[in-house]
């Protein structure tokens, strides 16, 4: 799959990153090659083989359902930029 | 031109645990803002999700419910975009391989019958948290207790045709939560959320229409007036050669319309990839197997064994499943007076009168399920008539007393069998009643039937209401026709 310019201004938007055009180009190049290196993978024969969900051969371990967590807010807002009220203050978002 | 509705309906239902789906913190309702949000529910550097038991056997428990596949293995996955309320950047959801596959609820329609909805899956997710918009000084305000608690999202195939059918499925998932206990179903608090799918097609056609999406419906009610207007609007632009978008729309209960939101830049690109963080769940055979062992009997089977086996009617039946806090009741008080359909009228009359008069809910009845078929027992076994058995109620209603038999007693309801008692009374109002016993004699024997009310009228009175009205018709007819 060839990678366009677009495409990674695009990426970056979503990924709310701030690139210049030397730095798109440089990515374009860098995503390129990690996309060609995929296509070889894709072009494997998988017939047969359970996709694969995470490298570890591993289950998730479940958690009993128990409140263990206490009140640390003060300690956690003690390192945001603005609150009230208990509320953490961000600029203003409206749908 | 006819138009058909298709309709489809996601609907959020939050988790009854008691910590978070990911983190030991509390998913109580109405604490202080934040208090309830930890390392965890908060993306700080360094923290991992650890997946909380219980909103994994309760996702199981649903599905089991609706008869769907669970399959073995499921996975989480990242669903990424940038709001203050999600403070990772990303929802932890399911998206290729979710907990619940596909199954079906059914349904029942005004007229009695049944229809089966498609479920297509069911997956778990975490919730985000909540942002206040007035007075921050032109800032944001976010609130992330609610951040973390676990939501099994319950999409549904585009099976409904109708507003009162996409209200019923609303109200089936409802009572099968409820049910199951796995949610409290409160809509007013957000505990049961619900997006709608609506697309219109000309009758006979196979293809759907273009859909649009109708967020923040949040009651059952709201359902079908969003449904209403959103089949209309688009009835009125396909009919006027304009096409529908695809887009999602806001649904405005104060002026009863749907409003376009607008669109986000790039929406809906949203980069699910597998939770690194998160490990594949395995569900093996015998886990599964013993939740469903613990399965309550659900609402659906209730129905049909209230109508098949305790034969109700099929509306008594739907109205008596459709909460189990109702059905407990009516089976408890089908277990005292031994009769099912005498138990259904009461809980459905003059209980439900009642309640519907105060706004009271069956769990605060005044009258216990007990006293209820104590009282039904005594209308049975005649000791009381059917219009005692009203006074007993309202007494029982007002605290009055402690059981129907106590009331009974202390009212002098107990109705009278003793025909010679009867015959006295009887005897009174025949001599009382000489124009009246005149006018009898003098009419025609096929209108004597009419006029016997009165004189049972005043035994009835004479009796306080305590004669049996069988037998005092019955004497009564013996005496007047030995006068005539």
């Amino acid at each position: 799959m060839a990678l366009e310019h677009t495409d990674v201004l695009r990426a970056a938007h979503l990924a709310r990153l701030g690139l210049n055009d030397d730095e798109a180009r440089h990515y374009l190049e860098d995503l390129g090659r990690i996309l060609s290196m995929v296509d070889d993978l894709q072009a494997l024969d998988t017939r047969g083989v359970a996709p694969l969900a995470h490298p570890l051969d591993a289950t998730q371990r479940l958690r009993a359902d128990e409140v263990t967590e206490t009140d640390r807010r003060e300690q956690f807002q003690r390192c945001a930029p603005a609150v009230e009220n208990g509320l953490y203050l961000v600029p203003r978002v409206v749908e | 031109m006819e138009w058909e509705t298709v309709i489809g309906l996601e609907v959020h239902v939050q988790l009854a645990t008691r910590s978070k789906i990911f983190s030991g913190a509390s998913t109580a309702f109405g604490a202080a803002p934040n208090s309830q949000a930890c390392a965890v529910d908060l993306g700080l550097p360094g923290v991992l999700p650890v997946l909380n038991e219980a909103a994994v056997a309760m996702a199981v428990q649903f599905g089991l419910a609706i008869h769907a596949e669970i399959p073995e293995i499921s996975v989480f996955d990242r669903k990424n975009y940038f709001y203050p309320d999600l403070p990772k950047g990303y929802q932890t959801s399911q998206m290729h391989h979710p907990i619940v596959g596909a199954g079906e609820v059914e349904i029942g329609l005004d007229d009695g019958s049944t229809k089966r909805i498609r479920v297509h899956h069911a997956h778990l997710e975490e919730d985000a948290g909540k942002s206040l918009h007035e007075d921050f000084h032109g800032m944001t305000g976010v609130d992330l207790n609610r951040a973390g608690t676990p939501l099994l999202e319950i999409v549904s195939e585009p099976d409904m045709r109708s507003a009162k059918e996409a209200a019923a499925y609303l109200k089936a998932i409802h009572s099968i939560v409820t049910y199951l206990g796995i949610s409290d179903g409160n809509m007013a608090e957000g505990s049961m959320r619900c997006d709608v799918n609506v697309s219109m097609r000309p009758i006979g056609q196979a293809e759907f229409g273009t859909r649009a999406e109708i967020k923040n419906v949040n009651s059952f009610r709201f359902v079908e007036r969003a449904i209403a207007f959103e089949m209309e609007r688009q009835v009125e632009l396909l009919e006027d050669g304009g096409t529908v978008v695809q887009e999602t729309r806001l649904f405005d209960p104060d002026r009863d319309e749907t409003r376009s939101m607008r669109t986000k830049e790039q929406a809906n690109d949203y980069r699910y990839f597998p939770c690194p963080d998160l490990l594949p769940v395995v569900l093996d055979q015998a886990y599964v197997d013993h939740l469903r062992a613990a399965l309550p009997e659900l609402p659906a089977d209730k129905r049909a064994r209230f109508q098949g086996e305790l034969g109700l009617s099929a509306y008594d039946a739907g109205v008596l499943s459709a909460s189990r806090e109702m059905a407990e009741y009516f089976e408890a008080v089908k277990e005292v007076c031994g009769d099912a359909k005498q138990a259904a009228n009461w809980v459905q009359g003059e209980l439900s009168g009642a309640l519907n008069r105060k706004g009271l809910a069956i769990v605060d009845s005044p009258v216990s399920a007990r006293q209820l078929g104590e009282l039904i027992q005594r209308v049975m076994d005649e000791t009381i008539s059917g219009k005692a058995a009203k006074e007993v109620f309202q007494a029982l209603w007002n605290g009055q007393g402690e059981s129907a038999d106590a009331i009974i007693e202390a009212k002098g309801l107990k109705q009278v069998t003793d025909s010679g008692a009867i015959e006295a009374m009887i005897d009174q109002v025949i001599s009382d009643s000489p124009a009246q016993v005149a006018q009898y004699r003098d009419a025609e024997p096929d209108k004597r039937g009419k006029m016997i009310g009165y004189f049972v009228g005043q035994v009835m009175k004479a009796s306080r209401g305590t004669a049996n009205p069988q037998q005092v018709n019955q004497l009564l007819k013996e005496k007047l026709d030995a006068l005539c």
